[in-house]
């Protein structure tokens, strides 16, 4: 059996652990799921349709909200009690710090960010292909333990339906939850403004150190805006403190994997290319031809951004209005 | 719309390999003289492929003691202030030693020379200009106000637009050369270049140049020649910033400072200090050590910083700047930058292969003007701006091309880039690469060697100490003057004149001209006629226009061949002239005899009587006449028996004494050396004879012109005084700058001949001119120039033991030229009261020495 | 207050990272080393909360002997002194390097001390095994939150600030703590030549771990497959701006 994280918010799924579920199904094993919380209880019927059997239910006092203590505790607790072949989350960060938090409690190793698995689930190893240096490698692993702990990067498999839909059936799991592990539980939060977010937007306007200064970066807006998008920067951004370290796509920033990427005055370092490479669609806009985002990119316009980037948002204006 | 930059045109008539300063100023270069028809590659993206331009420190500090090094910098800045990318910010060079306060007296004096404002500064004056530096550890500075810093990555990028924009030159980035094709040459056993072969396809060239830094002998080497430079470490740190810098607005508003006795500069860039050092361990690189763009954490030419080796120097730099401790280090590299064996640029035509061109090893300070220098030298078949004979890649011999010989030199001059290098100066490492075939006799002789490229030669032999004593010769009072340099020197010179000596000239490079072609190309390259057989013409080459290449002598050895004989630092260029030229239809061949022959010289007024013990010839007047090869059999035997070996006795002087070049074979050299010894030593008084008399104070008594001292391109005959009355029928190279030379009348400039009237210096000290560009001025002390900026310097000089006085040469403007006229020379920053003696030198002026 | 900051010497690479011919490790030939960008974030963090509130701050590493180059580079940038576990086999796995570090920690806290707060990187650069500090909590039995973006400590308690989809999430967690960081907490500064001289002379113990290797294990390194694309320039300057929104309806994000 297949036991897969189920990531959510207070109650609202987090849809990156789609991607884990449809990754469980390959094994062929059946696919039960865990959700974390009473909050979590609605999103069984969210989880039929990924072909899940079975969703364990953990409630308890301190899994009213995010702890990542807690929700390892339960994690751990849940594999002692179904005796899962393979433990598989999304490779978020919740998802890599549960089962972190899970591995540490059992004494079994735990892999992050596998792109492929091979072989079959009950077996005393799993062989796999995992990320490294945020992609820019990739290494074969074997991970040997009774119960495999995993996750699956985030953006490495496109989530569907299973061609079957599971009964995804109810199941109390009765954990027992030390009341001081609520020391590490979400104690304060501010909420974004609705919105959407450099991780979900369906288009991302990147400025990097052509850009040249944190003015530079009005015209990337008025695009985002005319286009429902955010603005992305690269690292050199942050590093000359044009931007927030919160709008840096890349390694150490936020992976991005929107419909169409705008990279305007990025190079393409390996740092930032990582962060972006889940993008469905590139046009590059730079003034040299031959910079790594150019040759990425599906489309380029080769010119100055800050020429470039004003008559695009004209032009779709002018189309809006017509 | 695609790509359609991603393939290459299928010919050009030029392709330009590199897209760093030389190469973008190349081409903008040519495509001013008219080239059309060029493309430009670079593996790397634009407008920063990731070479050495990419990070250079880009500062520019006009001042050199080389010619070629400081004119070419002063050029080079005045093309970055041309497109105005430059800022003139000033600098200063600091002393904190007596030793360096000498030097920047040198550096006055260079300054003056070359006509780079300049002056010295108490430590009081260097913290008035900057404020923040510790002036209680300093001695004075040297603050020179044209220092600029320039933008290396835009002066480029103009040029290279310009090219664009006027030839329609097309330029290929991320475009890797991966062959060089060539064909054989058949005549001249060159190859010659046929196309280049890069990942975007092959491109078919007529003229392929490699202005790839320190990739340019890994991209020679596809065409089967060498580029010889090592990529080498120049270590850089930026720090900061600081407050009292940013206030500048980020200009650069402090002058750089060059803290010369610890091999390091700071120098102002926007708000912070770059610190950049050549203090540290050598650390050289194989080109092909050099990551990818793609595979360097910065560049390829920016590579990891090894803290270790800079950590002294962090040390030093706090200490004369004591801000410097407590900003930050934002960047700190690695950077490459090409190291050459010689410490010169590689520039020209590659002497291997035809029609592929070097313009590597240049720094962003002399960019511009070398790629100038190369863009003229394709053009024009010589550069016009300067004589580039010290950048000259054919220079090079093969002991000088590998990689053994280019590290160990590279090891060895890396730490003098701030050094105090003295003109005579010696190389530690990679010695007795070629020697004589009398080496050992020399060495027992106790010969003190000094190299000439690859040749040991004896400047002087310590078993002559006893001359000292005989001639009752002092030591020079100061260490400078002394240093390299020996009185033993001054007793040869003088038993050369009582006696006679005997000088081991085997260095000299000898290439035989042969076939029916001979005589006509011969004549072709000189400008004097070539003779009859037996006959030798000591004559000029010219270039195209009309200055000197050359200067040799040409011996017509057979109906059918010609031997040129030139000298050690000249062979290699020589040769590769002579190749260039050739009739590629095999009318001609050329073979290279240096080795086959050893040629030993006798001179001096017992020269006649001591060479008649070995022969039975008339060695009169009339059986060997001055200019003449007499060839005969001499008895070498040592026993009173009778060892004949074969020996062609060429009657010249080069010292202005009587005698003779007498070529042997090379193994018969020792019996010769031994012959002449046995016979000579006690009964005419011969001591072997070292090139400090040879070369410089019997030369220079005499007034004769050295090729690359007082003959360079920048004159022509007619100045250098080597005009004859009659222009030869044939044409030959330059004939038609020379005739109209000859037309345009009396010369602006002659070389000219001077004494020092009184060589004390203000200290009473007598000081002795080392030959190293000083300059010569008016008596009220104005640097004199002619109307082409051509500055009146020290081209040589010496101690004249014959003549008691000290004699240099110059050329002056004929209103000075008048015997009696009186001037004044700088050395080490003062002024000396000069002489003009006339345009030979004082030593015997009728040559009764030379005549029967 | 005392402070431990765990750090790994990985390479920095360019935008292209080679691999040995046995396809065990990155080729570093030509390569640099530098410690992982969040734990640079981390030795910052660890010198502001020192500057901020006095103490003593230790940066421990395991890894080869030429790791000290690290430590010494975090002491140049305000760490006091420096652990080195030399390791002369290879990378270690995660569970054995947390294991490891525990037992070094322990021994440190038993001579000088409990760390009132132990910081890590979010996860290293090179290997990505985001668990290391996890374990090393989990093993000491104290909280631990990893990805943070804010960091201060106050009435004996870490405020921890990550950011997360719905918005900041804010933690308290009670001293001693253990704290992974994130890039973006601070912007590290960089060492002053001062600073580095002295950290030249600075004390860095040096030990011999041992330790039992887990369950993962990495069989060879490769290259992900090369993202050529064939581009398509739409034009140069603005006017190429008609294309590319003709490209976007195409994709249909212009709606």
């Amino acid at each position: 059996m297949i036991l897969v994280l189920i990531e959510h918010d207070r109650g609202s799924l987090a849809p990156a652990s789609l991607e884990a579920l449809t990754a469980a199904r390959t094994f062929g094993d059946a696919v039960e799921a865990l959700t974390i919380g009473d909050t979590a209880d609605g999103l069984a019927a969210d989880l039929e349709a990924y072909g899940v059997t079975v969703v364990h239910q953990a409630h308890d006092d301190v899994l009213g909200d995010y702890g990542p203590e807690a929700w390892g505790e339960v994690v751990a607790q849940a594999v002692r009690a179904l005796s899962p072949a393979v433990v598989l989350a999304t490779g978020t960060d919740r998802g890599n710090e549960v089962l972190a938090q899970a591995a540490a409690r059992l004494d079994l190793p735990f892999a992050a960010n596998a792109i492929e698995l091979r072989g079959s689930a009950d077996a005393d190893t799993l062989d796999m292909t995992r990320v490294r240096w945020g992609g820019s490698l990739l290494e074969d692993a074997s991970l040997t333990a009774p119960t495999k702990l995993v996750t699956v990067a985030h953006h490495a498999v496109d989530a569907a339906p299973a061609d079957t839909p599971g009964a995804a059936t109810p199941s109390l799991l009765a954990v027992e939850i030390d009341p001081s592990l609520a020391r590490t539980v979400v104690s304060g939060r501010v909420e974004r403004e609705a919105g959407v977010t450099l991780a979900t937007a369906p288009v991302v306007v990147g400025g990097g150190r052509g850009v040249g200064s944190a003015d530079g970066f009005a015209p990337l807006q008025e695009l985002a805006d005319e286009l429902g998008g955010v603005v992305g920067c690269s690292r050199a951004v942050t590093n000359n403190g044009w931007r927030n370290h919160t709008d840096q796509v890349g390694q150490t920033g936020t992976r991005i994997a929107p419909d169409v990427y705008f990279a305007c005055g990025i190079s393409g370092a390996i740092q930032h290319w990582v962060g972006a490479m889940a993008s469905k669609h590139i046009i590059a806009i730079n003034t040299d031809q031959q910079a790594n985002m150019v040759t990425k990119a599906g489309h380029a316009v080769i010119g100055d951004l800050h020429e470039v980037v004003p008559a695009i948002t004209a032009e779709i204006r002018r189309r809006k209005s017509a | 719309m695609s790509d359609a930059s991603s393939t290459v045109p299928s010919s050009a008539k030029v392709v330009i390999i590199g897209a760093g300063i030389v190469g973008n100023c190349l081409a903008g270069h040519l495509a001013r003289l008219g080239w059309t028809d060029m493309v430009l590659l670079d593996k790397g993206p634009l407008p920063n492929p990731g070479g050495s331009t990419g990070h250079a420190s880009n500062f520019i500090f006009p001042v050199d003691h080389n010619k070629e090094m400081a004119l070419l910098g002063v050029q080079s800045a005045n093309q970055y202030r041309d497109v105005d990318r430059s800022v003139d910010c000033g600098g200063i060079e600091v002393a904190r030693t007596q030793e360096r306060m000498d030097e920047l007296q040198r550096r006055m004096t260079s300054a003056t020379a070359w006509g780079v404002e300049a002056k010295l500064l108490t430590p009081a004056e260097v913290k008035e200009l900057v404020p923040f530096i510790n002036d209680e550890i300093i001695l004075g500075g040297f603050y020179c106000p044209t220092v600029s810093v320039v933008d290396s990555l835009d002066t480029g990028t103009l040029f290279r637009n310009e090219a664009i924009e006027t030839t329609g030159m097309q330029v290929f980035a991320n475009t890797e050369v991966l062959d060089i094709e060539t064909e054989d040459e058949t005549a001249t056993g060159r190859q010659r270049v046929t196309a280049v072969v890069t990942d975007k396809g092959r491109i078919e060239a007529e003229y392929v140049v490699i202005a790839c830094g320190v990739w340019s002998n890994r991209i020679a080497n596809m065409a089967g020649a060498t580029i010889p430079l090592v990529p080498a470490v120049h270590q850089m740190a930026d720090v900061g910033p600081m407050d009292v810098l940013v206030e500048t607005n980020n200009e650069i508003g402090y002058p750089i400072v060059r803290d010369m006795d610890t091999f390091c500069y700071e120098r102002q860039s926007a708000g912070s200090m770059e610190v950049g050092s050549y203090a540290h361990r050598p650390i050289l690189h194989h080109p092909d050590e050099i990551p990818s763009n793609d595979e360097a954490a910065l560049s390829p030419t920016e590579m990891p910083f090894t803290q270790d080796d800079f950590d002294p120097q962090m040390e030093q730099a706090i200490e004369l700047m004591e801000m410097l401790g407590d900003a930050e280090i934002k960047y700190a590299i690695n950077g490459l930058l090409s190291l050459t064996p010689d410490a010169m640029p590689c520039l020209g035509e590659c002497p291997d292969v035809d029609g592929l061109w070097s313009a590597a090893a240049v720094w962003v300070k002399e960019g511009p003007g070398m790629a100038q220098v190369v863009a003229e030298w394709m053009t024009y078949g010589y550069p016009r701006v300067i004589d580039a004979h010290g950048a000259d890649i054919a220079r090079f011999y093969d002991h000088e091309r590998n990689d053994e010989h280019i590290w160990a030199r590279a090891s060895e001059h890396f730490n003098k880039t701030y050094g105090i290098v003295h003109p005579a100066e010696q190389w530690e490492s990679r010695r007795n690469l070629q020697v004589s075939p009398l080496f050992s006799r020399q060495e027992e002789a106790g010969a003190f060697f000094f190299q000439a490229r690859t040749w040991e030669r004896p400047q002087w032999y310590e078993s002559n100490a006893d001359l000292v004593e005989r001639y009752g010769i002092a030591e020079r009072e100061v260490e400078w003057d002394n240093r390299w340099w020996s009185p033993i020197t001054v007793g040869e010179h003088l038993n050369l004149r009582e006696h006679c000596g005997m000088v081991d000239l085997s260095a000299f490079h000898l290439f035989d001209l042969e076939g029916p072609g001979a005589v006509e190309f011969a004549d072709y390259l000189c400008v004097n006629k070539i003779g009859p057989v037996g006959r030798a013409t000591y004559t000029p080459w010219l270039t195209p226009d009309g200055g000197f290449h050359s200067d040799l002598t040409m011996q017509r050895v057979d109906d059918d061949c010609v031997n040129v004989v030139t000298g050690v630092f000249d062979g290699g260029r020589d040769l590769a002239w002579i190749k260039h030229y050739m009739p590629k239809d095999g009318s001609v061949t050329v073979t290279d005899r240096t080795l086959d022959y050893s040629t030993l010289g006798l001179w001096g007024p017992k020269a006649p009587a001591l060479l008649a013990e070995l022969t039975d010839a008339d060695l009169s007047h009339e059986g060997s006449p001055y200019g003449g090869i007499v060839k005969v059999q001499l008895n070498v035997a040592t026993d009173g028996g009778t060892q004949l070996i074969d020996a062609a006795l060429f009657r010249i002087s080069y010292v202005g004494d009587s005698g003779w070049e007498i070529y042997v074979d090379w193994d018969d050299a020792p019996k010769l050396w031994d012959a002449l010894m046995h016979h000579g030593r006690d009964a005419y008084g011969l001591r072997p004879t070292g090139g400090g008399v040879y070369g410089s104070s019997g030369r220079i008594e005499k007034g004769y012109r050295l090729q690359g001292a007082e003959l360079e391109s920048e004159y022509n005959p007619l100045e250098a005084g080597l005009d004859r009355p009659k222009v030869k029928s044939a044409d030959f190279i330059g004939k038609e700058a020379y005739l109209a030379a000859r037309e345009a009348g009396d010369p602006e400039v002659l070389m000219c001949c001077l004494t020092v009237d009184d060589d004390h210096d203000s200290q009473g000290r007598r000081r002795f001119f080392q030959g190293g560009n000083e300059p010569i001025m008016d008596l009220d002390g104005n640097v004199i120039f002619d109307s082409h900026g051509r500055v009146s310097r020290v081209t040589s000089a010496t101690y004249g033991p014959s003549v008691g006085q000290q004699i240099l040469m110059a050329y002056l403007p004929r209103e000075l030229a008048e015997p009696g006229t009186k001037l004044q020379a700088m050395y080490w920053n003062e002024r000396y009261p000069v002489t003009v003696v006339g345009t030979d030198g004082p030593f015997d002026p009728d040559n009764t020495r030379l005549k029967p | 207050m005392r402070i431990c900051v765990c750090v790994k010497r990985v390479p920095a690479p360019g935008s292209k990272i080679n691999i040995t011919a046995d396809g065990q490790q990155v080729d570093t030939t030509n390569l640099g080393f530098t410690t992982s960008p969040h734990e640079e974030c981390a030795v910052e963090a660890a010198a502001q909360l020192v500057e901020e509130h006095g103490g003593e701050a230790t940066v421990l590493t395991l890894g080869p002997a030429e790791a000290e180059e690290q430590l010494r580079y975090a002491i140049s940038v305000g760490m006091h002194r420096g652990v080195l576990l030399a390791t002369a086999d290879g990378e270690w796995d995660p569970q054995r390097t947390a294991r490891a570090l525990t037992t070094a920690i322990t021994e440190l806290e038993a001579v000088d001390g409990p760390f009132d707060l132990i910081l890590f990187g979010n996860e290293s650069a090179d290997a990505g095994g985001f668990q290391v500090g996890i374990r090393v909590a989990h093993a000491l039995g104290r909280p631990m939150v990893n990805g943070a973006k804010g960091l201060s400590v106050a009435d004996g308690a870490a405020s921890v600030e990550r950011e997360a989809d719905a918005g900041r999430e804010t933690y308290s967690l009670p001293l001693p703590a253990v704290v992974g960081v994130k890039e973006g907490v601070n912007l590290p500064r960089y060492p002053t030549m001062r600073g580095r001289l002295a950290s030249k002379k600075a004390e860095v113990a040096s030990n011999q771990p041992s330790a039992d290797a887990g369950g993962l294990a990495e069989q060879v390194l490769k290259s992900p497959p090369e993202r050529t694309s064939q581009t398509i320039v739409l034009g140069t300057g603005p006017d190429a701006a008609p294309a590319v929104v003709d490209v976007l309806e195409e994709l249909g994000v212009l709606s």
